[in-house]
């Protein structure tokens, strides 16, 4: 009898991992997540942004300049000035639009409007907005009648690019960028969310199906209903944690031989430069760039960050996967699972809309919060962890995911072990509790 | 000796009670039939013989000890409702079943291969479930429940779903696995399999044990006073003269045979009527041809103990209602 979770777990696993999906899924999901990266990037590549063509009725005579030098502006303006009266401007169907300036306006800066025929873009509008304060800004300037003053402005412009240094639990120092903490870390939550949707809800039509079609009556003359339930549960999470291993996998191959053999030699350099801190972030052209290849190329942070994924995923999928052995238990058919579910589905999401927040303040009390409870941490956590926030939060939070799920199995089991006798009536919360109290 | 004892079990359910306090025993290496109408309990009684579920009072021993969760690698189980993995192919899942009961998967792929030469089934090794027909896959069902050579038999309605041939195989294989020793409990509304298999049985009636013994003796006492007799004469003249020794009477049509016109005829004797003074009435009355002891069927057995346990009940339940109104 002891060994038999064993044999549930074998049977589970192989019958799930020798499936051809299963093969496809795991080949074709990195890629398909690729082209859903790369495929905006492209679309935002080939697409120019559209042109207008406005005409300027400038009464102050300081803006059109301005705007005409503005190399922002000129990728989406074509500015023509004119003296014409507005009426007959805006009239006119050889114009996108008008901007029309007052003559006050360095004493009046909101004498200003813009008449659209379309719906203006926001880029546009903030070009013209940032074209027409430098404008006044310098015209009240000059009002100062100060010496030299085009000498004095050019040097009091400079361009700041501080490097983020994080100090690590050794001392060291590594470049980090926010920017990409938060892309990992949402990208993480994101496939750790599509994991517990998916394989929990594995395990809860695995479970239905074995009830509705009967053979579970014959399963457990020869196992404990509770053994049969982690069996399944277990036997379901590793084959998700051998998909998450070998993407895993890929992922740290990509980034210790395929990132740096693409890489530009002179990129190339700046990037081991930063990652052992000597780099002068100033005589870089993109830093954030540079720090994010940094941080892509560094293997140790790739597989640190692939350990807690997978640490949480496990975590986090056994919490799930119990509460939807529960469900599954109780219904019939998927139809009448789909009620129950979102008792499930409705934390999950929940966790993803803390994970988003969690990228502005990743040491906040929400943040911290989330992370703790396990209806919510495995996802919010995975969301902090590139922020390489304390570790004994990390442990803490996986400590508390463990220790919950313990429970969690031990409730769902109850009402699991009743559950799966009960045909028919179309069971409710308060029922599954009331399962879960029989002796 | 015995191989089960069930001792004063209950098990409650919210709203109703499954089992009252029943008891019963079986006997090792023998066929025990287990009756009762729909709903009256048996499969709650099958589920805790099997440790799937524990009874809330009393207890089961399996042999010379209580009845352990490692017992059940003895115990092979067919349930009424059959079912097995659809997708999963034929020998694999015999395979995964067997070694769920203790097997290896060495012993397990031998003794298959054996059962299903046996059942002329081999080419359906590699098949998956879903492609077999309903009959198909209760064979192979079949195969599973008895291959790891329990010592407890339990079948839930074996023959449903089988046509006749295929349930006369089952009949014979049920037989050699007791001749071989294997205790069996057998569930089903099929009275006639009950004559024919049952050494004893149990009948399971609103979750009480009503009625429990040797099948013979069962039939012997309930036909106590019930006589099947077959005479020639004139049959008005035969009730006539019993009068009311007798409550109840059944006389055939006459059948024609080399002697000339004879009736067949079952009587029930009045209580306090001497089997003596009854024979000798008979024989006063009419020519006597045989005269036995009429053995009521199972089937009737069955519906005069669950009517007049119903019929108790209700009294039982009409008292209480009636008593506040006095």
């Amino acid at each position: 009898m002891k060994s038999n979770i064993g044999i549930i777990i074998s049977r589970e696993f192989s019958e799930r991992v020798s499936k051809k999906s299963f093969l496809i899924t795991t080949i074709l999901m990195p890629i398909l997540m690729l082209g859903l990266m790369v495929a905006p990037a492209l679309l935002m590549q080939f697409s120019s942004p559209s042109q207008s063509t406005i005409a300027v009725i400038d009464e102050s005579g300081i803006v059109t300049p301005r705007l005409a030098s503005d190399s922002a502006a000129m990728e989406f303006l074509t500015v023509r000035p004119t003296t014409a009266p507005i009426d007959s401007v805006i009239a006119s169907e050889d114009y996108d639009g008008v901007l029309f300036i007052g003559s006050d306006i360095v004493d009046n800066p909101s004498n200003a409007a813009l008449y659209m025929h379309e719906a203006s873009s926001m880029e546009m509008e903030l070009a013209v907005n940032s074209a027409i304060e430098d404008a006044v800004r310098d015209a009240r300037l000059r009002a100062y009648n100060i010496e030299n003053l085009p000498q004095i402005l050019d040097e009091v412009d400079v361009s700041v690019n501080v490097s983020t240094l994080r100090i690590n639990d050794d001392g060291d120092r590594e470049s980090v960028s926010s920017m990409l903490s938060m892309m990992i870390g949402l990208f993480m939550t994101f496939v750790l969310y599509m994991f517990l949707l998916i394989y929990g809800q594995m395990v809860m039509t695995s479970i239905i199906e074995e009830k509705s079609n009967r053979v579970l009556e014959l399963v457990v003359s020869s196992v404990k209903p509770v053994q049969l339930m982690m069996g399944k549960i277990i036997g379901v999470g590793l084959v998700a944690v051998v998909q998450v291993t070998i993407w895993a996998v890929l992922l740290c191959l990509m980034s210790a031989f395929l990132l740096p053999a693409v890489m530009p030699a002179d990129v190339a350099a700046q990037v081991s430069m930063a990652s052992a801190g000597s780099l002068d972030m100033a005589t870089v052209d993109d830093a954030e760039m540079v720090q994010s290849l940094a941080m892509l190329t560094s293997v140790w942070f790739i597989l640190k960050l692939m350990g807690f994924m997978l640490l949480f995923l496990i975590g986090g999928f056994l919490f799930y996967a119990s509460m939807f052995a529960a469900l599954g238990s109780a219904v019939d058919n998927i139809q009448d699972a789909s009620q129950l579910t979102s008792f499930v589905t409705i934390p999950i999401i929940l966790a993803i809309i803390c994970s988003v927040s969690v990228g502005n303040d990743p040491n906040g009390a929400l943040a911290f919060w989330t992370s703790m409870i396990p209806f919510t941490s495995p996802m919010v956590m995975l969301a902090r962890i590139p922020f390489d926030i304390a570790s004994w939060q990390i442990w803490l939070s996986l400590g508390i995911l463990y220790v919950s799920f313990v429970f969690m199995a031990w409730f769902s089991g109850k009402i699991y072990r009743v559950g799966i006798f009960m045909y028919g009536k179309k069971p409710t919360i308060k029922d599954l509790y009331h399962w879960a109290r029989y002796k | 000796m015995d191989l089960i004892k069930v001792n004063n079990i209950t098990k409650r359910f919210t709203g109703h009670t499954a089992l009252d306090n029943v008891s019963l025993t079986i006997p090792e290496g023998k066929i025990y039939g287990l009756l009762g109408p729909n709903g009256a309990g048996k499969t709650t009684l099958i589920r805790i013989i099997n440790h799937i579920t524990a009874p809330d009072e009393g207890e089961v021993w399996f042999g010379d000890h209580r009845l352990t969760a490692d017992d059940v690698n003895q115990m092979g189980y067919l349930p009424e409702e059959r079912g097995l993995y659809k997708k999963m192919r034929v020998g694999e899942q015999a395979i995964f079943f067997a070694r769920l009961k203790g097997m290896s998967r060495h012993d397990a792929q031998m003794q298959l291969k054996q059962w299903f030469e046996r059942f002329g089934i081999s080419d359906w090794w590699g098949r998956k479930v879903e492609e077999l027909s309903k009959g198909m896959a209760q064979k192979v069902q079949f195969i599973v429940t008895v291959l790891h050579r329990p010592r407890l038999l339990i079948f839930d309605e074996p023959f449903s779903g089988f046509d006749p041939i295929n349930a006369e195989l089952l009949k014979q294989e049920i037989l050699r696995l007791r001749d071989e020793g294997a205790t069996v409990i057998f569930s089903t509304h099929n009275m006639e399999s009950v004559e024919a298999l049952c050494e004893n049985i149990t009948l399971i009636n609103r979750s009480h044990n009503i009625l429990s013994g040797n099948v013979h003796d069962i039939r012997t006492c309930m036909g106590k006073d019930h006589y099947k007799l077959s005479f020639q004469g004139v049959p008005a003249a035969l009730l006539s003269a019993l009068g009311d020794r007798v409550t109840d009477h059944k006389v055939s049509d006459a059948v024609v045979t080399e002697n000339g016109p004879q009736f067949d005829a079952e009587f029930t004797l009045a209580p306090d009527v001497q089997l003596r003074d009854f024979i000798a009435t008979d024989n006063g009355a009419v020519d006597l041809v045989s005269f036995e002891r009429a053995l009521p069927s199972m089937n009737e057995i069955f519906i005069r103990t669950v009517e007049q346990a119903n019929a108790a009940d209700g009294a039982k339940a009409g008292a209480d209602t009636a008593t506040p109104t006095i």
